[in-house]
C-alpha cells in the first residue's frame, strides 16, 4: 500500500453534498480489470460535455469549462475539499483509485460514506473529517484566495492553513498506523493465521452447516 | 446487563480477534463474487502468490455486464458485444477455473444477480457473515445474516484470510408499526425510511428493521428493505429470524438437510434482538401513513408520496441542501411544485437486486394484466433477477401477461439498474425504475431515474405518467381477464 505521512498541496473545492461514487467514476470505466488509469475519467460526467467511453483518447473531448477541476487556478490540486456524505453509493474501489490516479492525496469533508472510507484508506488516500462550520470556512478561504494550499500532517493529525491555523482531525489508530508505514493488511492479518484456524475449527464444530464440505453425505 | 441486539450476537459469533485499537478480525462464512469488483482482487492474489483460504465459502456469477436479450444470450459470452465487458466476464470465468471457485456461468439457469442468487440457492443462511464486492450485499441481512458490502481490496483480503477487518458499528432500530395499505409494498417502506432519515442517516450503524409491518413482509419484501439499507448510509441491514425465514430456506440447494437442518433451525431461533437489548437510535414509522413512493431527485432521499409534489428548493433545510435541490431539479428537468402524477415517462425498468424476485414480478403482472403499455413509452422492460426466477415466472404465465401488455421480457442480470451492458437511458429520458439509485447518469448519460415499486412502475408504464397504483382496481381487472380466459 502507498504510504502517507504528510502532504502539502493546492486545494480544489467541490461544492456539492452527497457526491456519490457513480459521479466520481461512472460505471462504463468499471469494466477495466486493472487498478490504474482511472484518473482521466475522474468526475467524467462533470468534467466533459460528452459521454465518455473506456479506453478512449480524452484529449479531443469537449471540456466543461464551468467544472471546478477544469479551471486554471485549480490545476495540480492534490487536496479536495468537499461537502457532507462524500463517497456515498456503490462499493467500487475504482472511486479512490480514480481520485489518486488524478493526483489527489487528501479529501477533506464533514463526513464520508462508510465503504468509501474503508476503500480510501486501503489505497493510501487520506480522508480528513472536519466539522461542517470549519469546512464552510475553508470553502470561503479557498474561493477568496487563488493558490490556496493546505498542509496535511497525518502523524500529528492536523491540517495547517496558510495563516498558520491548526485544525485537528480524528483518524483511528490502526488505519493511521497502516498509512504511516504503508502496510499491507493481508500480511498483517496472516500473522494471526493460528487464531483464524483455531476459530474456524470451533466454528465448524458449533455450526457445521456453514461449511458446505461438512454437509452429511 | 442489557440484552444483546441481533447485530451484537452476529458480531460476537464471528469475532476472531479484537485489537486494542478497536479494529477486529471477523470470520467470513460466505463470499459472493461477480465480474466487476473481483478481477483486481484475483490479480492481487496472483501477484502475492497467495491461494484462497477456503474454496467452499465462495460462489461466483457474472451479472453486471451480461446482455439481456434472448438472441445475444443464446450465444453465451460470445453474445457480449462490448469487447471490454467481454474481457471482464471472461476474466471471472478464468479466475474461477484457476482458483477452483464454483461459478454459475452466463447461461447456467442458476445465474443471476448475486443478491438474488445467494438467497435463492440457500447459499445465504441465518447466522452467516456474508460479503460481496457490492454495496447491496446488505440484502442478505433479511436472513439475519451479517452482510457487508466491501471494496476490492477487502475482497482480496477475504479470499486470502477468510476474515474481514472491521470495526463494530452502532445499533439502530427502525420500527415500522401497523399494517401497510393495499398497494403499498416493501419498496415504499424502505423509500419512506430513507426519506425520513436521509442518505447519511444510517452511516456508522447496522440498521435492524423491525415492527409488525416488517414481520408481515415475505422474504422477498424483506430483501427489498435490507437491500436499500445502504441508500440510508448503513452498510448493514438486518431482520430477525422467524417462521417466514425458516420456511423460505427449507429445501434450498445449499441449505442444511436432515439432522443438520434441525440443529440449524434451533440455532437460528435465537437470531433475534433480546427484548431488553439497547439500541443507540430508534426510529419509528407508522405503516398506515406510508403511501406509494416516487423519487423526484438525484439522491434516494429525494422522495415523496404519489399524492405529493416536487419540493421548492427555497424550502430546503439549509443552503447546502438548497443547492442540492436546485441542481437536482435542473438535472431532472422538473419544476418546483410540479405534481408527481404530472411526470411523464419515456422508459420503464422492472428489475435489479431490489425488485426482480418472483413476488415483484407477480405484483407488476397483477397491474399489467389485460392492459397495454402507453404509446408514449419507448421501452418497458422486465428483467428477472435470475434464471430460476425467470423460469418460475414463465411457469406461472407472467411472461405472457407482460408481453401481451407490450413489455419486453428479458434474460436475467443487472441490466439497466446501472447500465453497464447495452440497456440504458438516453439523455433527458425519464424512467420509472424499480432499482435503488437515482444518481446522475446511473442508468445512462443524462438519464433521469425515478425510483418506485414494481406495481407503481407497471401502472406508470400503462398510464405513461405516474399514477397512484391504489386507484388502479387491480382485483377487478384480474377477475375480468380471468373471466375472458375462462
Ligand atoms: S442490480 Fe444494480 S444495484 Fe444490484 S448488484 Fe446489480 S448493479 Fe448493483
Amino acid at each position: 500500500m502507498n504510504k502517507f505521512v504528510r502532504a502539502e498541496g493546492l486545494v480544489a473545492p467541490l461544492d456539492r453534498a452527497n457526491v456519490d461514487t457513480d459521479l466520481i467514476i461512472p460505471k462504463q470505466f468499471l469494466k477495466s480489470i486493472k487498478r490504474t488509469g482511472f484518473g482521466v475519467n475522474l468526475f467524467d460526467e462533470l468534467r466533459y460535455l460528452d459521454e465518455g467511453q473506456p479506453g478512449q483518447d480524452v484529449t479531443h473531448r469537449p471540456i466543461n469549462p464551468d467544472f471546478v477541476l477544469n479551471q486554471p487556478r485549480y490545476q495540480g490540486a492534490s487536496v479536495l475539499l468537499a461537502r457532507r456524505n462524500f463517497g456515498c453509493g456503490s462499493s467500487r474501489e475504482h472511486a479512490p483509485w480514480a481520485l489518486e490516479d488524478f493526483g489527489f492525496r487528501v479529501v477533506i469533508a464533514p463526513s464520508f460514506a462508510d465503504i468509501f472510507y474503508n476503500n480510501a484508506f486501503k489505497n493510501g488516500l487520506l480522508l480528513v473529517p472536519l466539522p461542517e462550520e470549519t469546512v464552510d470556512r475553508l470553502f470561503a478561504e479557498v474561493e477568496a484566495s487563488e493558490g490556496y494550499r493546505l498542509d496535511v500532517d497525518l502523524e500529528h493529525q492536523r491540517v495547517i492553513t496558510p495563516s498558520g491555523e491548526i485544525l485537528e482531525f480524528e483518524v483511528d489508530a490502526f488505519r493511521k498506523h497502516c498509512l504511516l508505514e504503508g502496510l499491507d493488511d493481508i500480511g498483517i492479518t496472516l500473522k494471526d493465521e493460528d487464531a483464524i484456524r483455531a476459530f474456524e475449527e470451533k466454528h465448524r464444530v458449533a455450526r457445521p452447516w456453514l461449511f458446505r464440505d461438512s454437509a452429511p453425505a | 446487563m442489557a440484552g444483546q441486539t441481533l447485530y451484537d450476537k452476529l458480531w460476537s459469533q464471528h469475532l476472531v480477534k479484537e485489537r486494542d485499537d478497536g479494529t477486529a478480525l471477523i470470520y467470513i462464512d460466505r463470499q459472493l463474487l461477480h465480474e466487476v469488483t473481483s478481477p483486481q482482487a484475483f490479480e492481487g492474489l496472483r501477484l502475492a502468490g497467495r491461494a484462497p483460504w477456503r474454496l467452499d465459502a465462495n460462489l461466483a456469477t457474472p451479472d453486471h455486464n451480461v446482455p439481456t436479450t434472448v438472441k445475444e444470450r443464446a450465444e453465451g459470452n460470445a453474445g457480449i458485444k462490448d469487447p471490454v465487458s467481454l474481457i471482464q466476464v471472461q476474466t471471472l470465468d478464468d479466475n474461477c477455473v484457476e482458483f477452483g471457485i464454483e461459478e454459475f456461468k452466463i447461461n447456467d439457469p442458476r445465474q443471476g444477480i448475486v443478491h438474488v442468487v445467494g438467497p435463492e440457492q440457500g447459499a445465504t443462511l441465518p447466522g452467516m457473515t456474508v460479503v460481496c464486492g457490492d454495496s447491496h450485499t446488505a440484502t442478505h441481512g433479511a436472513f439475519a445474516a451479517l452482510a457487508h458490502g466491501i471494496g476490492t481490496s477487502e475482497v482480496e483480503h477475504v479470499l486470502a484470510t477468510q476474515c474481514l477487518l472491521a470495526q463494530k458499528m452502532k445499533n439502530m432500530q427502525v420500527r415500522v408499526e401497523g399494517s401497510l395499505g393495499t398497494g403499498v409494498t416493501a419498496k415504499d417502506v424502505v423509500l419512506a425510511i430513507i426519506g425520513r432519515i436521509g442518505t447519511a442517516g444510517g452511516t456508522g450503524y447496522a440498521i435492524e428493521f423491525a415492527g409488525s409491518a416488517i414481520e408481515e413482509l415475505s422474504m422477498e419484501g424483506r430483501m427489498t428493505v435490507c437491500n436499500m439499507a445502504i441508500e440510508a448510509g448503513a452498510r448493514v441491514g438486518l431482520i430477525a429470524v422467524d417462521d417466514t425465514t425458516i420456511d423460505y430456506l427449507r429445501d434450498r440447494h445449499y441449505a442444511p438437510t436432515a439432522e443438520q437442518w434441525d440443529a440449524a433451525v434451533a440455532d437460528w431461533r435465537d437470531l433475534v434482538s433480546d427484548a431488553d437489548a439497547a439500541f443507540d437510535t430508534v426510529v419509528t414509522l407508522d405503516a398506515a401513513e406510508i403511501e406509494p413512493q416516487v423519487s423526484w431527485g438525484t439522491s434516494p432521499e429525494m422522495v415523496t408520496g404519489i399524492s405529493g409534489e416536487v419540493p421548492d428548493p427555497a424550502e430546503a433545510a439549509d443552503e447546502t441542501m438548497q443547492r442540492g435541490y436546485t441542481r437536482a431539479l435542473e438535472y431532472m428537468g422538473l419544476s418546483a411544485r410540479q405534481k408527481i402524477t404530472d411526470i411523464r415517462l419515456d422508459k420503464v425498468f422492472i428489475g435489479s437486486c431490489t425488485n426482480s424476485r418472483i413476488e415483484d414480478l407477480r405484483e407488476a403482472a397483477k397491474v399489467a394484466r389485460g392492459k397495454k403499455v402507453a404509446d408514449s413509452i419507448k421501452l418497458a422492460m422486465i428483467v428477472p433477477g435470475s434464471g430460476l426466477v425467470k423460469r418460475q415466472a414463465e411457469a406461472e404465465g407472467l411472461d405472457r401477461v407482460f408481453t401481451e401488455a407490450g413489455f419486453e421480457w428479458r434474460e436475467p442480470g443487472c441490466s439497466m439498474c446501472l447500465a453497464m451492458n447495452a440497456d440504458k437511458l438516453g439523455a433527458g429520458e425519464h424512467c420509472a425504475s424499480t432499482s435503488n439509485r437515482n444518481f446522475e447518469g446511473r442508468q445512462g448519460f443524462g438519464g433521469r431515474t425515478h425510483l418506485v415499486s414494481p406495481a407503481m412502475a407497471a401502472a406508470a408504464a400503462i398510464a405513461g405518467h405516474f399514477v397512484d397504483v391504489r386507484s388502479v382496481d387491480v382485483r377487478r381487472v384480474d377477475a375480468s381477464s380471468d373471466a375472458q380466459e375462462a
